[in-house]
């Protein structure tokens, strides 16, 4: 299979390895797909008190087109609010990155686990005492 | 270079090796022509490019002359005469008409065939085309942990009813070689004809069909340094095996494969035949110290790593590794300069890993894992260093990079998690 240029940059110079610690309160752990099927992504948020993406990390088992979707998204979603970094789309992936359509599966997996860290993190600030009382402060200081 | 997309040979060889990149590791996808038969075959295009079956001029002769001298070669390879070598397209073609031809022609005494679920696909497609025909029953035997067939499984599979037992020589994923010897036996038992898919064994085991009591052998020649394009089916004379042809028209080849041969094809596959015969033990000799430098080079550097298919009972030239917590498509695509295959089936729509390393019970994600590497005649030390070199570099950078190998290194049990299935 021939791949694009763009596939190509992201699976040899991938942005934003690592992992940051799940059980932080102001950090979103999505992990998605399935070792059966051959991709399983992890990505993590990092929000600022603002809910504003400060940071973003992800690690990827599956094939280059896995590796460069969940890459190319944790560079996109760094500097965006929750809301907007939802809004992202698994077409917007699959085109800029000139997927192949046997190979679409891998931008649904991406935008899933987006999808999938914001919601972790929105759980852990409705439920986390810490984030709780921040809210307060804020409220009280409104 | 502006170029839109990356082929394969991204970057120069190293400067000191002497290598050519990219590597071609993928000898059971094919094999390069050998130049002995690319000049063998070279005349019959040009000046003695008569049909051999022209009977009334010298150049039907001499075309003639060609094919039964290349007839005698790959009789000589196998134990046959060469009264019993057919030639096919390939070993597709002769896998066809072993199955379909001893199975219709024989429907009404015995309308039973026994084969084995890591069989090539045609083997396995020509069985289920019978089936759907009509008529047919067909036996799929499960394989034992180690690639191999369970004899006594397979005793209890055959019948009185049993026409033929077909089970491949050695496999082309996971390089194992079945005991043919013990297989023909048990067929014999029951009165079945043993049919081998040797289209990976031929020209690289040896074979004899008189001492493993083989009675239908499918034999390609690409796979063994030959041309593209044509293959043979032993079938045995004595005692007589009938089959009815799938190919009519002018009767050649004893009327079970009608067609002009095609004569450069056929020298080529003489010759290509020859060379393996008188050469075998050479090539084998090398080619088990390059498998063993491989293996024994990647175990070193990288844990986790493990090998499909028995360890003794193989063709050394087949390695098929499954690299644990990375995924092997994304593998293939960092050692873009040397020339695998992947056990991982992520290309396909279907998202399946391979059927052959599913029915040895490989887990699933372990599957998807696998790369074959196929060591071959034309295959080098230096090649087998570079290959070690840049697959371990990459092993380690997609471990890195893989959460699995995270979640393992962090203690956790990857079973334990509740996967999403998609």
């Amino acid at each position: 299979m021939a791949y694009g240029e763009k596939l190509i940059d992201h699976y040899e110079n991938p942005r934003n390895i690592g992992s940051m610690d799940k059980h932080a309160t102001d950090v979103g752990t999505g992990l998605v797909g399935a070792p059966a099927c051959g991709d399983v992504m992890k990505l993590q948020i990092k929000v600022s008190p603002d809910g504003i993406i400060e940071d973003a990390k992800f690690k990827t088992f599956g094939c280059g087109s896995a590796i460069a979707s969940s890459s190319l998204v944790t560079e996109w979603v760094k500097g965006k609010t929750l809301d907007e970094a939802e809004s992202i789309k698994n077409t917007q992936i699959a085109q800029h990155l000139a997927l192949p359509p046997v190979k679409i599966h891998c931008s649904v997996l991406a935008e899933d686990a987006i999808k999938a860290a914001i919601a972790d993190y929105r759980k852990k600030a409705g439920t986390m005492p810490r984030t709780e009382s921040a809210a307060a402060v804020k409220v009280a200081a409104e | 270079m502006a170029t839109k997309t990356i082929e394969a040979s991204p970057k120069e060889a190293p400067a000191g090796r002497n290598i050519q990149l990219p590597i071609y590791l993928d000898y059971q996808a094919t094999t390069p022509t050998d130049p002995r038969v690319v000049e063998a075959m070279l005349p019959y295009f040009t000046t003695k490019f008569g049909n051999p079956h022209s009977r009334n001029h010298s150049f039907g002769w001499e075309a003639e002359e060609g094919v039964e001298i290349a007839r005698a070669q790959i009789a000589a390879l196998v134990g046959a005469s060469d009264k019993e070598i057919i030639f096919t397209s390939g070993a597709t073609e002769s896998n066809n008409l072993a199955i379909k031809g001893v199975g219709r022609f024989y429907k009404d005494r015995r309308n039973e065939i026994v084969t084995v679920v890591t069989e090539h696909k045609c083997v396995l497609d020509a069985c289920r085309h019978l089936e759907e025909e009509g008529g047919f029953k067909v036996t799929y035997l499960a394989v034992k942990q180690n690639g191999l067939v369970d004899l006594d499984h397979l005793r209890q599979a055959v019948t009185d009813k049993t026409a033929l037992v077909s089970v491949m020589a050695v496999n082309n994923e996971i390089g194992v070689v079945q005991p043919l010897k013990e297989i023909a036996a048990i067929a014999h038992e029951k009165g079945a004809f043993f049919h081998t898919d040797a289209a990976q064994a031929a020209g690289k085991i040896p074979l004899d069909v008189e001492a493993m009591g083989i009675d239908l052998m499918s034999i390609s020649a690409h796979k063994m340094y030959g041309p593209k394009g044509v293959g043979a089916l032993y079938v045995r004379r004595k005692p007589r095996v009938r089959l009815q042809a799938l190919i009519h028209g002018g009767g050649q080849e004893r009327g079970m494969r009608s067609g002009t041969l095609p004569v450069p094809l056929i020298v080529g596959f003489g010759k290509a035949a020859e060379i393996a015969r008188t050469e075998m033990a050479k090539d084998n000799e090398r080619i088990r110290r390059l498998s063993d430098r491989l293996f024994d080079a990647i175990n070193k550097q990288l844990k986790d790593v493990i090998l499909n298919g028995d360890r003794e009972q193989r063709f050394p030239g087949n390695l098929n590794l499954s690299f644990s917590y990375v995924e092997g498509e994304s593998l293939m695509m960092g050692i873009r300069d040397i020339a695998v295959s992947s056990g991982s089936a992520c290309t396909s729509a279907s998202l399946e890993p391979s059927y052959v390393l599913r029915a040895l019970g490989v887990e699933e994600e372990m599957a998807h894992t696998s790369i074959r590497f196929g060591i071959g005649r034309m295959t080098t030390e230096a090649e087998i260093d570079y290959a070690v070199e840049t697959i371990v570099k990459h092993v380690k950078k997609l471990r890195e990079m893989s959460p699995l190998w995270e979640m393992v290194q962090e203690g956790i049990d990857l079973k334990s998690i509740q996967w999403s299935e998609h």
